[in-house]
């Protein structure tokens, strides 16, 4: 797995960059919303990447194993918390957009502008 | 055979990415996060990390997208044409991409075990976990008990972000904003509405309060 | 929905394994892939998915939304409640080696308390967050 060298990371970058294109050329707030989840995913597989050991396994002991290389487990507690923090997040994010909607009727960034001015 | 693997998923996923990006209808772009997410958790099982493909799976094909769709259901989904051409975002995007890969260049190489990430803390998790704490799932072990002040945070975390959630939905009739005279101002919904009548089963009980509304209009109007 | 038979008969039949499956998840992620965060979601994938083919008035009957704000406090109360139960038994904050005669009984004690915990709460949060969505009417602009 070594000879990937470094195409997951790039790889990471470029839907890093993906996302970071939605949240600041769209103006539509839900896919700028869209495109965090992208970012955020894209942080996601960036520290996965980095607790992978070639040759490792799940970090679950097994039975008797004394020569088994494990993959290293903090990225992964790190990341599966963060996962549901997204999500919560993402949840008062989407309820900011309803209530946008609700008071200026629109949920795209130049008419809620045109309409403040 | 994994290298195969690990590589398809991530141009799957990139292709995905960027037809979320292209895609003007927000339901077809939601329905598409859903796929991403199972995508991204895929990867995660290539990866060893068991645990967390199974949250990703959970959380995003799942709680995300129907939390989506509901939004979605509320405000509309279809996207306007943006009107400016994007030369400046993707100037900005390209230029950021490229000091990032520059700045990869000089991490170490995927997979490698001797790598400083390695050699911290995470030895000692993977070899006196079974003795200090019993059970053999590592991952749960450092969340539970090793971590368990970080842990203790996130759950934190997700509370106030429902408190925050209640805080912007649970209000009673909704406040509008109205232009007259020149400007616009905030007023509390129309309660002759019999429509918003309707509304009192559908809201949450115990959270709204007609005075937390006039608040809302005395601090804003 | 009332004509989706096949619907309605389905999740029927799939609800009680979902929740099911949440507590095998809960339970077993001392031993194999599984924890309080995803056993939570699905728990919460369970309700959600009655919601959608019964109604949200149903489910509400099922389970009042005083009752979910309740659980999700109670998760943290309880995760934020073993780290002072182990330090009125003179461990520090969250050292559960405390919780029993055996340190090892009691990490297996902390890690039960604390992972039922995250449960209740991300449970109690994700079943909110669906009804305030969910519950809201849309305006008509």
């Amino acid at each position: 797995m070594s000879a990937l060298g470094l195409f997951n990371y790039w790889a990471a970058i470029f839907l890093m960059m993906v996302g970071f294109y939605t949240l600041i050329a769209r103006g539509n707030l839900i896919k700028k919303i869209i495109g965090l989840n992208i970012f955020q995913t894209s942080v996601f597989i960036l520290y996965i990447t980095m607790g992978k050991i070639t040759g490792g396994t799940a970090p679950i002991f097994v039975e008797g194993g004394r020569d088994v290389v494990y993959s290293n487990p903090i990225p992964h507690v790190l990341i599966l918390t963060a996962i549901v923090v997204g999500v919560a997040t993402s949840a008062v994010g989407l309820s900011l957009v309803i209530r946008i909607k609700e008071a200026y009727g629109t949920i795209e960034e130049d008419e809620i502008e045109d309409e403040s001015l | 055979m994994i290298e195969f693997v690990d590589v398809a998923l991530l141009i799957l996923l990139g292709i995905t990415a960027f037809s979320i990006i292209r895609q003007q209808n927000l339901f077809a772009a939601v329905m598409m996060m859903g796929i991403y997410s199972l995508l991204s958790a895929g990867l995660f099982v290539v990866m060893d990390a068991v645990d967390v493909a199974f949250t990703e799976a959970a959380v995003g094909a799942g709680i995300s997208t129907i939390l989506m769709l509901g939004t979605l259901a509320l405000v509309g989904h279809n996207e306007h044409q943006p009107q400016h051409r994007p030369i400046l975002p993707l100037f900005v995007v390209v230029l950021t991409g490229a000091i990032l890969v520059y700045g990869t260049l000089d991490i170490p190489p995927f997979g490698d075990a001797s790598n400083p990430a390695h050699h911290h803390v995470a030895p000692h998790y993977l070899e006196e976990s079974e003795h200090e704490i019993g059970i053999p799932n590592v991952v749960t072990s450092i969340l539970a008990s090793y971590r368990g002040y970080d842990t203790l945070g996130e759950t934190t975390v997700i509370f106030v972000a429902l408190v925050g959630v209640l805080l912007l939905l649970s209000l009673g009739p909704r406040p509008r904003r109205i232009f007259s005279n020149g400007r616009w101002i905030t007023v509390a919904a129309d309660d002759e509405d019999p429509s918003e009548k309707g509304a009192g089963d559908a809201r949450v009980d115990g959270v709204q309060a007609p005075d937390e509304v006039e608040l809302l209009r005395d601090t804003d109007g | 929905m009332d004509d989706r038979v096949i619907l309605r008969v389905g999740a029927k039949v799939l609800i009680p394994f979902i929740l099911l499956f949440a507590l095998y998840v809960q339970f077993h992620g001392d031993y194999g892939p599984g924890g309080g965060f995803q056993a939570g979601v699905i728990f919460a994938a369970g309700f959600v998915l009655y919601a959608l083919i019964y109604g949200l008035g149903n489910v509400r009957r099922v389970l009042p939304p005083r009752a979910v704000y309740i659980c999700s406090a109670l998760g943290v109360l309880l995760y934020a409640g073993v780290g002072y139960v182990t330090m009125a038994l003179g461990g520090q904050f969250l050292d559960y080696d405390v919780l029993a005669h055996d340190p090892e009984h009691g990490q297996h004690y902390g890690i039960l308390l604390v992972e039922l915990g995250v449960l209740i709460t991300v449970f109690g949060v994700m079943v909110s967050v669906f009804y305030a969505v969910a519950g809201r009417r849309r305006l008509d602009t």
